[in-house]
């Protein structure tokens, strides 16, 4: 399998990523881990003229900490996320779900920022960016935007990313004092993406009434969404199997479902109230 | 000495292999050497209009662009070498590059030849091909069906053979008291080889020889194919293939791929590599199994089965593969009957062309698909008169004292011991326990399934009168030379060419056994035709019950000299020399005695050798098998099913084969290991999909579900060992056994599972949904 021909720079600086990218007119693209990119130019879907490689741009590595969230640098290997002790003691399922990307090697490449600037609809990351209400701090050429992990993700391989600009970092917020937190994955037997991937996070006060729930769903529709069906039948509700499988029949109603050769609209929706109610169970068993 | 035969030895190619040092056709790196890539067609049939290769010419570092008019004449069509007797069968031209018309997504269109691969692939998206797209079809039925597009001139309705055998009459089934009925779909699948295709040419213009590395299962069966495609001589043209990373049958094939790239050189002057990528392995290299099977099984209350028969619509794809329509017809119907004494048994078998992919043998080939209907027929079968599937099979088993046991399509089955296999197998995983604990989890709402097989295989091919009465165009002997050094060291040529099983190190385990040297002394050549006297390759579980004994006689022969010298050496008369553990004795007085090493010095020194002894220590053989070898075996499997998902948890597998005399249980064990893998991968991930257009819907790893080693749990294996009776060293085959058991295996215990919800069958592969369907559509129903 073999690119069409291209040209190759690598820069180490965010603004010299800019710079380049504006100067190439749209022809160019950013190169982080390239286990996105670079499969989709050998099957020729995709033809940059050039690849202009952020790998060894040092301010993008890395992962943070901050009061109400952890801030994860764009370069961040799915490696890294899920292996780090802070994500995985205030991000568990960020965690969960970063060691279920493909596989060890897709995981020692990949980096998260990619991954969510690539934005598969039926990538892992997504639904996590959005259960912990994730920000993505991006910059452009004039400067740096945030945008809410909820906007970010327009469509299957579209963001609200402005044009030549660079995902800097993403912060997770840290949820509520008390919350727990899942990601369930079923993945595809051929390509190991998801199938459907829930990301649940809920909190409970001492009475065991929900608090706060926050479901991202992935790969179950055209884009990943949150299920605030599921959301909203949980909060102040008390925390049961009774509430997790009146909740769970909403799983499917906030998303555009859609159905491929492995599975079928009909099958998905029934996954997302399966997997939701289990991701949930697991919660209440913690 | 410590039996070197029968022990686990660890796989000599290995440290070669994976420490980067193989030798693999992309590995040949030649001075000048050119690039080759193949401009592919995107539709699955249509005319070609016009082709225009003004643009790729242009391109800096383009040496040459072939289309198929530029071939035309000067090289010759792709055969197809397995005509199956009476069944009126079609070969239409095989062109190398297509001149008037495309059939399959994936035929070549036009050659581009370039200083480096990158130039070459470039060039070919240069090349303006205008087409007339034609309606097209992917599946067999509808091929068949009146006004279904025509692929071939002449070839009315598709049929490209239509072949029948054995006997079982209507009023068997008429007269029969439970007669049951099944309709299967065997999907089609993705040999998928890790290595995938590639050929490196180089010609000599000086002596007019061509050498070709190229990656085959049968080098010396591509030569003699090639030499006719190309017009050389076999005595010109060499074929090497060192290392070969897996084939499971597709490396079979001749493509026209190898020959273009020869033709390329010849033409050019400079040799040519060209190496498949990853998509066209998944368009071009064949396929495998697409048949739709209707069964009919008929049998008494009792559960005494009495007949079999089997409509078979096999999709033969585009053109007629090599071995391809050796596949559905004998490699299929001779083996319908499988372990069972069942008096009549039928197969009427279509080979259709369908706008596809070329089909042709794929692990087991042909075996594993009437393994999958017998074995699923037994269960539907002891279900309908309510007993337990084991006992069913028990009762209908062949004895052990009733070989050899002829068939009802006419087979010989050498050897067996049926019943020891299937008891050890259900002590192992405990067969009466889990049908209690089934009952209780059944009342918890848990879903657990047990699937049983009790297969045989016909394998080791063959008898070489057998294939010429079968229609296989060549002899399926084997070649095997030992030659001993005169150091005693040894280099055992053989023909059957090993690609990846480990028959470095079992071979030579046989020659280190019975010529008693080294283990490490011993070095076996294989894959290159120029060393190796004519041969015929490795495929149907072949390679040791043919090449091995080959070798086994060789080395018989290089005994029965060296006795001789032995002898003379130890000045007694040849009836006093005992050999045992390399070393020649006189009887009565074993401290009298030569090493095999010894005998051969002075077999090469030749100063004092008996009257009549030429010099030297060499044997050949040439070995025709009397029979086919019959291994066996019973495989047992246990599943869970989620009722929510319809997800297939496997709980656990028990594999009990019986492949004659083991010669490296590790070896063996590894071959089993791989061909459950890849049984299972058709049972629950793999299949192929065409859409209407007859586009390949699956033509990535993205989408295309290879098996994965994490999807499985451990396999618990076993071997009974019944000698073969009728081969030297008494063994049988052992490559292909899991991929014919498993596949029904885990079928027939998800359908167990099942039961509780009327699921009769599912159409492979067993997706999550597919299951959750069928308890969603039992639900309703009940
Ligand atoms: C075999 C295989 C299996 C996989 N399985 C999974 C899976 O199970 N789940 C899953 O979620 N993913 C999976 N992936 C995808 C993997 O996670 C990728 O690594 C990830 O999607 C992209 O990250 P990358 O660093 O490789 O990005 P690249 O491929 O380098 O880039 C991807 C896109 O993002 C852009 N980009 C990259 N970084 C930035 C940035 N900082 N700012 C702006 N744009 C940027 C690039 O220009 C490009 O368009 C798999 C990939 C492979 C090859």
């Amino acid at each position: 399998m073999i690119s069409s021909t291209f040209e190759y720079e690598r820069v180490s600086t965010v603004a010299e990523a800019i710079e380049r990218l504006q100067a190439a007119g749209g022809e160019a693209k950013l190169l982080a881990g390239g286990h996105s990119l670079l499969p989709m130019m050998k099957l020729r879907l995709a033809s940059p003229g050039k690849l202009i490689d952020i790998s060894a741009v040092q301010e993008l590595h890395g992962i943070v900490r901050e009061p109400d969230g952890l801030v994860v640098g764009a370069l961040t290997t799915h490696a890294h996320v899920a292996s780090s002790p802070m994500v995985r003691e205030y991000l568990p399922a960020l965690a969960q779900a970063a060691s279920k990307v493909g596989d060890l090697q897709v995981r020692n490449r990949g980096t998260l920022g990619g991954n969510l600037s690539h934005a598969d609809m039926a990538s892992d990351l997504p639904a996590v960016a959005l259960a912990y209400e994730a920000e993505v701090y991006v910059v452009t050429m004039d400067g740096e935007e945030t945008l809410q992990a909820e906007e970010f993700f327009l469509g299957p391989l579209l963001t609200a990313m402005p044009e030549n600009s660079v995902m800097r970092s993403v912060k997770f917020r840290t949820p509520p004092s008390g919350s727990k937190s899942v990601y369930e994955k079923v993945p595809h037997p051929a390509s190991g993406y998801a199938v459907v991937g829930i990301a649940a996070v809920v909190a409970v006060n001492e009475d065991n009434v929900v608090t706060h729930a926050r479901i991202g769903i992935t790969g179950a529709a055209d884009v990943a969404y949150r299920a605030r069906g599921v959301e909203d039948a949980l909060i102040g509700k008390a925390f049961t199997e009774e509430a997790i499988q009146s909740a769970a029949v909403y799983a499917s109603d906030d998303g555009m479902i859609a159905g491929d050769l492995y599975a079928s609209e009909a099958y998905r929706r029934q996954l997302c109230k399966v997997h939701t109610a289990r991701a949930l169970r697991k919660l209440l068993a913690q | 000495m410590a039996s070197v035969f029968g022990s686990t030895l660890k796989r000599r190619e290995d440290p070669r292999l994976i420490t980067g040092n193989g030798q693999y056709s992309e590995d040949i790196q030649l001075p000048g050497m050119l690039y080759a890539s193949v401009l592919r067609s995107p539709h699955a049939h249509a005319r070609i209009v016009n082709i225009n290769t003004d643009a790729a010419k242009a391109l800096e570092g383009v040496v040459a662009v072939y289309t198929g008019k530029d071939l035309e004449g000067k090289i010759g069509t792709v055969p197809t070498a397995w005509l199956p007797p009476d069944s009126n069968i079609q070969t239409p031209p095989h062109e190398v590059l297509a001149v008037n018309k495309v059939r399959y997504v994936g035929d070549g269109v036009a050659l581009v030849v370039a200083e480096n691969r990158y130039v070459a692939r470039d060039a070919v998206d240069l090349i303006q091909v205008t087409y007339a797209p034609l309606p097209a079809v992917a599946e067999q039925e509808q091929a068949i069906a009146d006004g279904a597009p025509i692929l071939h001139d002449g070839v009315e309705n598709n049929v490209a053979f239509h072949w029948q055998a054995g006997n079982a009459t209507d009023d068997v089934f008429e007269n029969a008291e439970v007669i049951v009925k099944q309709r299967f779909r065997q999907q089609r699948l993705i040999p998928n080889p890790m290595e995938p295709r590639a050929a490196t040419a180089q010609y000599n213009p000086a002596t007019g020889e061509m050498t070709l590395w190229a990656t085959s299962q049968n080098p010396h069966i591509h030569r003699f194919l090639l030499s006719g495609i190309l017009g050389i001589p076999e005595n010109k043209l060499r074929i090497v293939s060192v290392d070969v990373g897996g084939g499971f049958g597709a490396k079979i094939a001749c493509y026209p791929d190898e020959a273009m790239v020869a033709y390329a050189a010849r033409d050019l002057k400079r040799p040519v590599k060209w190496v498949e990528d990853r998509r066209e392995n998944f368009l071009v290299t064949s396929h495998g199994r697409d048949m739709v099977l209707d069964v009919e099984f008929a049998g008494t209350k009792d559960g005494d089965f009495t007949a079999i028969r089997v409509k078979n619509i096999a999709n033969m794809g585009a053109y007629l593969s090599t071995a391809g329509p050796g596949v559905p017809t004998i490699l299929f119907g001779l083996i319908v009957p499988g372990a069972y004494k069942i008096p009549y048994a039928a197969v009427d078998v279509y080979g259709v062309f369908t706008n596809t992919t070329p089909t042709d043998a794929y692990r087991g080939a042909g075996r594993p698909e009437a393994t999958y209907l017998l074995e699923r027929m037994v269960d539907l079968f002891a279900a309908e008169i309510g007993k337990d599937p084991v006992e069913v099979r028990r009762r209908n088993l062949i004895q052990s004292h009733e070989f050899p046991y002829n068939t009802a399509m006419g087979l010989e089955y050498d050897s067996g011991n049926y019943e020891v296999a299937l008891d050890k197998a259900l002590a192992m995983v405990g067969y009466e326990e889990l049908r209690q604990k089934q009952q209780e989890l059944r009342s918890q709402g848990r879903h657990l399934g047990i699937g049983v097989t009790t297969y045989v295989e016909i394998c080791g091919l063959g008898p070489s009168q057998v294939a010429g009465a079968v229609g296989f165009q060549g002899g399926l002997w084997e070649s095997a030379t030992v030659r001993v050094h005169p150091t005693g060291k040894v280099t055992v040529f053989t023909g059957a060419s090993p690609h990846g099983q480990g028959e470095e190190t079992t071979f030579a385990q046989i020659v280190s056994q019975r010529l008693g040297v080294p283990f490490e002394d011993i070095e076996v050549v294989h894959g290159d035709t120029n060393r190796i006297a004519m041969g015929w390759g490795t495929y149907g579980s072949r390679t040791t019950p043919v090449g091995g004994n080959a070798i086994a006689v060789a080395v018989d022969k290089v005994l029965e000299k060296a006795k001789k010298i032995a002898a003379h050496m130890l000045e007694v008369s040849e009836e006093d020399v005992r050999f045992e553990d390399g070393k020649y004795s006189v009887e009565g007085a074993p401290t009298r005695s030569v090493t095999i090493q010894e005998v051969t010095l002075q077999a090469y020194l030749a100063w004092n050798l008996p009257q009549g002894v030429e010099p030297a220590l060499e044997g050949t053989a040439f070995y025709d098998p009397v029979n086919f070898v019959y291994p066996f075996g019973t495989h047992i499997c246990v599943v869970e099913v989620d009722e929510e998902t319809g997800d297939i948890d496997l709980v656990k597998y028990v594999a009990v084969d019986d492949c004659g005399r083991v010669i490296n249980p590790m070896v063996a064990e590894g071959q089993v290991h791989g061909g459950i893998v890849q049984g299972i991968g058709q049972a629950l991930w793999e299949g192929a999909v065409y859409d209407e257009q007859a586009q390949l819907l699956t033509g990535t790893f993205m989408d295309y579900a290879m098996p994965k080693a994490r999807f499985f749990k451990e396999f618990e294996t076993a071997f009974t060992e019944t000698p073969a009776p009728q081969n030297p060293l008494g063994v049988k085959g052992i490559g292909e056994t899991g991929t014919i058991a498993s596949t029904p295996t885990v079928v027939n215990a998800v359908m167990d599972a099942l039961r509780p919800f009327g699921v009769k069958d599912i159409n492979m592969p067993l997706t999550p949904e597919r299951v959750w369907n069928a308890i969603e559509k039992g639900r309703q129903e009940a």
